[in-house]
């Protein structure tokens, strides 16, 4: 490797500071030291980061609005459910224990690629689309989606939708229990860091600056020779293939699945953490997830009020600070580190002076 | 149906075309103006005036929120905000007036008992034709030439017209823009409340989010027609709901149950998809080249 100094050293700072976050969460999980309650919030703030971050490739980075998000996180969801299902039937890798992971995982893969490919196929045409008009048909497909899985018999109609089929997501071998959930918090935690991170390598790269450019001015970008419709769709497909692993998890944190509570509600709310966050800034993104999370739950008993408040806060901001609470500011650890390092050493420095 | 989203298609239109923003909350002011029919209705039937009557409460209600909605949060927002944050703002009003309705009337649908329009069944040969959607017809067809006349020829109708083909150049010529917007959004939600009293006489009922799906439907009817012209939006409405209850209506026969009345929704937004991609300026529209 042929890195310098500087960013060999803050590779590793990041790299212990997520082994020791990642041991704690080892630690809860394997002990099942937490209530099954803030397990469950755990996992859903897990599949809010995977969402917030993914469609703030969108939103943010490529500065297209999307409202659909949800609907690719339906495909994952309803596809590796599905899968799990036949796999469980056919007898492959049915078992409990590293079976289950190896199914999981395979549940992952192909879950994520098949949203990825049908944010290709809605890509193409709806990002020839700007603005307004992009937001709409992005609405559109999202509720395309949502009806055609309901309204397809094996798969929303009645097969693993709410009620009297309400169990039957366990019998597809997703859909854990709690203490299964407790389990796999490392595996979830794992799969988080490895989406966040492969977005964040993704916008530093020359791919990355590409799409910032198309953000910032379209016309400029063609210009210099960026192939505007490829880069989009890519973007558009890559953060269709996160969402569709966020609906993986998504299959295995509920005990059954409903296409109600994925529709453009969801999109919607995924969205607010965006913007709560700041377009642009996966920092916002995930302090956004995690709080917004957390506070829904803690919230459930004022749920009416909650969407009302929410709002109110949304026009405020828009009002007042639009571009979200962080901009478009990154945290970073050895940053900070050497920040507070400099101020140390200054302090030192003006004490020595003084004597 | 067609020519309620007709009418909910030109409330659309207009403001799109003032200042280039999707109104999001616009199929909310619908739903203002179905609540204020509940409590009116009994209230005009106890002063023994016939039900349509309540409309008048209605118009007044949901054009002050709309022209308050355009004060508070839309107009701050322009003021120094993108598009993309305009948008947003749109989307947060529409989720407020949908919360505030769940909080305070819950959100069970309610019922409206009394009929709206007491007219008697037309019989033509073998067709029979139900008196509330003439009535239906019939308003929403002198409300649209009322609306011509009005844009046409008033003053502060052409100050709409000039605002929405050169903003800056208006105000040059002495045109108060900020209340031509707030007109333009007064009229817009009173058609909302109309098409409220209409969409009330074929459905007697009411809920908070009545209006997301049917503001959608229209936007939709919006951009078939070209968004921002008139007499497009009156032909988009007519249209989508042609298609949406013909294809309610027959694509289970047609395609042996696969395709179910449940699809009509996505049919509608397949509409949306296939109009966008080949005439993105609608039916009626022109196109228009960007400039550098």
């Amino acid at each position: 490797m042929n890195m310098p100094k500087q960013n060999k050293k803050s590779a590793l700072i990041n790299a212990v500071a997520l082994a020791v976050l990642l041991a704690v969460v080892a630690y809860l999980g394997f002990s099942r030291a937490l209530s099954s309650y803030l397990v469950g919030i755990f996992w859903l703030s897990c599949i809010g980061i995977i969402m917030a971050t993914s469609l703030n490739l969108t939103n943010g980075f490529l500065g297209q609005m999307a409202l659909g998000h949800a609907g690719f996180m339906l495909i994952g969801s309803y596809s590796s459910a599905l899968l799990s299902l036949a796999m469980v039937r056919a007898g492959i890798l049915a078992g409990g224990g590293a079976e289950q992971l190896a199914r999981f995982v395979i549940c992952l893969i192909v879950s994520g690629l098949l949203a990825g490919l049908f944010g290709i196929l809605v890509g193409i045409p709806a990002l020839r689309l700007r603005g307004d008009y992009l937001a709409i048909i992005t609405l559109g497909f999202g509720e395309i989606i949502r009806v055609v899985i309901q309204g397809i018999p094996w798969a929303g109609g009645d097969g693993l939708s709410q009620g009297s089929a309400s169990p039957v997501l366990f019998k597809t071998g997703l859909g854990f229990n709690n203490a299964t959930k407790s389990h796999y918090m490392l595996f979830v935690g794992l799969v988080t860091v490895a989406c966040v991170s492969a977005i964040y390598t993704f916008i530093r790269s020359r791919f990355g600056r590409a799409i910032i450019s198309i953000r910032d001015d379209e016309i400029a970008s063609s210009a210099s020779g960026i192939d505007i419709t490829f880069y989009k769709v890519t973007t558009f497909a890559l953060s269709a293939v996160f969402a569709g692993i966020a609906g993986s998890i998504f299959a295995a944190c509920y005990s059954s699945l409903n296409t109600g509570n994925m529709g453009f509600m969801a999109s919607v709310n995924y969205f607010v953490m965006v913007v709560f966050g700041g377009m642009g800034s996966l920092t916002g993104s995930i302090v956004a997830a995690i709080g917004l999370t957390s506070l829904n739950e803690a919230l459930r008993s004022f749920d009416e009020y909650r969407m009302l408040v929410y709002s109110i806060v949304l026009i405020l901001m828009m009002i007042f600070r639009p571009a979200g609470l962080l901009g478009t500011y990154e945290f970073s650890l050895s940053g900070t580190i050497s920040h507070l390092r400099n101020r140390i050493s200054k302090n030192k420095q003006e004490k020595e002076a003084q004597v | 149906m067609g020519s309620v989203y007709a009418l909910v298609a030109l409330g659309y239109t207009m403001v799109y075309g003032i200042i280039r923003l999707i109104n999001f909350a616009h199929g909310d002011f619908i739903m203002v103006g179905g609540y204020t029919l509940i409590f009116t209705i009994p209230v005009m039937l106890g002063f023994g005036l016939p039900a349509w009557t309540a409309i008048a409460f209605a118009v007044i209600v949901a054009s002050s929120v709309g022209v308050a909605t355009e004060a508070i949060a839309y107009r701050p927002v322009r003021k120094h905000g993108t598009r993309m944050s305009a948008l947003i703002t749109a989307i947060a009003v529409s989720l407020f007036l949908e919360n505030l309705a769940q909080v305070l009337y819950t959100s069970n649908p309610r019922v409206i008992r009394a009929s709206i329009f007491k007219l008697p069944t037309l019989q033509l040969g073998n067709v029979k034709i139900d008196g509330t959607t003439l009535a239906t017809i019939a308003i929403a067809a002198v409300t649209m030439v009322l609306l011509q006349l009005f844009i046409h020829n008033t003053k502060m109708g052409r100050a709409m017209r000039a605002v929405s083909e050169d903003k800056e150049a208006s105000i040059l010529m002495g045109i108060n823009v900020n209340r031509t917007i707030t007109a333009t959004f007064a009229i817009g939600s009173a058609l909302a409340a109309v098409a409220a009293l209409m969409y009330c006489a074929q459905y007697p009922s009411v809920m908070p989010t009545m209006g997301s799906m049917l503001g959608l439907k229209a936007f939709v009817a919006a951009v078939l027609g070209g968004i921002g012209i008139m007499p497009g939006a009156m032909i988009g409405g007519l249209t989508i709901g042609l298609v949406e209850s013909l294809s309610k209506a027959y694509s289970a026969s047609l395609t042996k149950g696969i395709i179910t009345s449940a699809f009509s929704d996505a049919v509608v937004f397949a509409i949306l998809i296939v109009v966008l991609l080949v005439k993105p300026a609608g039916l009626l529209g022109k196109n228009f080249g960007e400039k550098v």
